[in-house]
């Protein structure tokens, strides 16, 4: 009998705390992306005095720091996969700068 | 001449056998790469302690009850050292661009508390059954941890098992998702929404997961605190050097020492017993269940969601970290090879690695209140 509370009193709280996590988490996040867009400046009108240079996308999940020239996202995603399964290292501890088609 | 033989005489047939048991353990870890870092040093040391010396006359035992007793006996020094690594390891930002993930890692923990009702029909002791149990978290520092709190009879083959099936992830999981989900299923694809998340949100992050499960599960607070002070290191943002030294010199010290202290559970006597398989078996059963627990909570919300989510990535939740996420994403580009799950699997092994820790605080809460210890 012990054993059956233990099981069912532990698996509803580990719900129960990671919901609280997940509502806390959620607050925090909205709170913070409400109070950066607040932040940011308001778009100043200058006049044009030459073409901006269209930066490079980015690939997807790269936190802005991965620059595509002349490849598609998903071909990207795909080959940064790739590199990290035949590494043997996981995603996240990889840094990709760059990729670039080779023509 | 008595002496140059003597300890031949000495050998016995349960020495062999935990030679062999060693020298498997070392050919999983060099020929299939599994679990490398822990396996090596457990299967060396298990031929180690299984010398047949006299213990009086042998240092090596000397020093590894030593190891035992400052590393794990004494307050789970190694486990919680391992986890700062962990921690500097982790990257939450997966989690933090859909906190709705955390569901699965909770979900997936299931295996631990099916486990626990499973174990207690073999095993008598209350502490026992739960220390088992525990295998299902699929986090070798939160077995360790909690079997040595709960001063388990059978620390040493719950953690062989726990660590061996973290090995086994890629072997055991695929045919358990591929059994739970049809191939419509695991066909569903899920746009990978990359907002952005604020630095503040990062360094935020560890300390209230601290504060969060210090509330829900105070047993847990040595590991999740270890866990995200590694965290808190690396996403700080000027600690680089710290981080990078947690990350890999403290991480791959303490698995040097940690794998070959867990051998001093290993000696013929403690370890050749019917209840290790006993307890292998349980330790597959928890993983299994697990990965059930994962999908099926998909599944469910996906009767009620209009975004589908893919059941595999419920099976994520286990945190056998990062493998487990690895399974999935591969398990995708099996069925559509440009159906990318990294990111969501990532996201949900993470929030596995925290449910677990939680999971693993209460059982000991629950256990050390009903036994009064």
């Amino acid at each position: 009998m012990n054993n059956f509370i233990v099981a069912l009193v532990g698996y509803a709280v580990v719900f129960l705390g990671i919901v609280l996590l997940m509502i806390v988490v959620t607050i925090i996040g909205k709170f913070f992306s409400a109070k950066a867009k607040k932040a940011a400046p308001a778009p100043v009108v200058t006049p044009v005095e030459e073409a901006p240079v269209p930066a490079a996308p980015t690939a997807p999940g790269s936190a802005g720091e991965l620059k595509l020239h002349d490849v598609e996202p998903k071909t990207a995603a795909m080959l940064m996969a790739i590199v990290a399964d035949k590494l043997g290292k996981p995603l996240n501890e990889l840094r990709f700068i760059s990729i670039k088609e080779v023509k | 001449m008595e002496i140059l033989y003597q300890n031949l005489s000495n050998i016995e047939l349960q020495h062999v056998i935990m030679w062999v048991i060693g020298g498997i353990l070392i050919y999983l870890a060099i020929a299939k790469e599994m679990e490398p870092t822990l396996l090596l040093p457990m299967g060396f040391g298990a031929i180690l302690v299984n010398l047949p010396i006299a213990e009086a006359d042998s240092g090596v035992q000397a020093v590894i009850d030593f190891l035992f007793k400052i590393g794990i006996d004494s307050h789970e020094l190694f486990p919680l050292l391992l986890f700062v690594g962990i921690g500097a390891m982790i990257d939450f930002e997966p989690l933090l661009t859909n906190p709705k993930l955390m569901l699965f890692g909770a979900a997936a923990q299931f295996g631990i508390f099916f486990t626990l009702l499973m174990a207690s029909f073999f095993f008598p002791e209350l502490k026992d059954a739960a220390s088992i149990a525990i295998i299902g978290a699929a986090d070798g520092p939160t077995s360790i941890f909690v079997a040595g709190q709960l001063q388990s009879n059978y620390i040493g083959a719950i953690m062989v098992a726990a660590y061996s099936y973290m090995a086994l992830v890629p072997l055991v999981q695929p045919p358990i998702i591929k059994l739970c989900t049809t191939k419509k299923e695991r066909l569903i694809r899920m746009p990978y929404k990359g907002k952005k998340v604020s630095k503040l949100t990062k360094i935020l992050f560890p300390i209230v997961v601290t504060v969060i499960v210090a509330l829900v599960a105070p047993d847990a607070v040595a590991l999740i605190g270890f866990l995200m002070f590694g965290n808190l290191i690396r996403e700080c943002g000027v600690l680089n050097s710290l981080s990078d030294t947690a990350q890999n010199v403290l991480a791959n010290l303490i698995t040097i020492f940690l794998g070959i202290t867990i051998a001093a559970r290993m000696k013929a006597e403690d370890f050749l017993q019917w209840q290790t398989l006993l307890i292998m078996g349980l330790g597959l059963v928890a993983f299994i269940v697990d990965t059930f627990g994962g999908i099926m909570l998909a599944k469910i919300m996906n009767l009620f969601s209009k975004e589908k989510i893919n059941p595999m990535i419920g099976a994520a939740g286990i945190s056998a970290f990062p493998m487990s996420a690895r399974v999935v994403h591969k398990l995708g580009l099996e069925e559509d090879s440009s159906n990318f799950l990294l990111m969501h699997s990532i996201g949900v092994n993470v929030s596995g690695q925290i449910a677990s820790v939680i999971a693993g605080g209460l059982i000991l809460a629950l256990v050390k209140g009903i036994l009064g210890m």
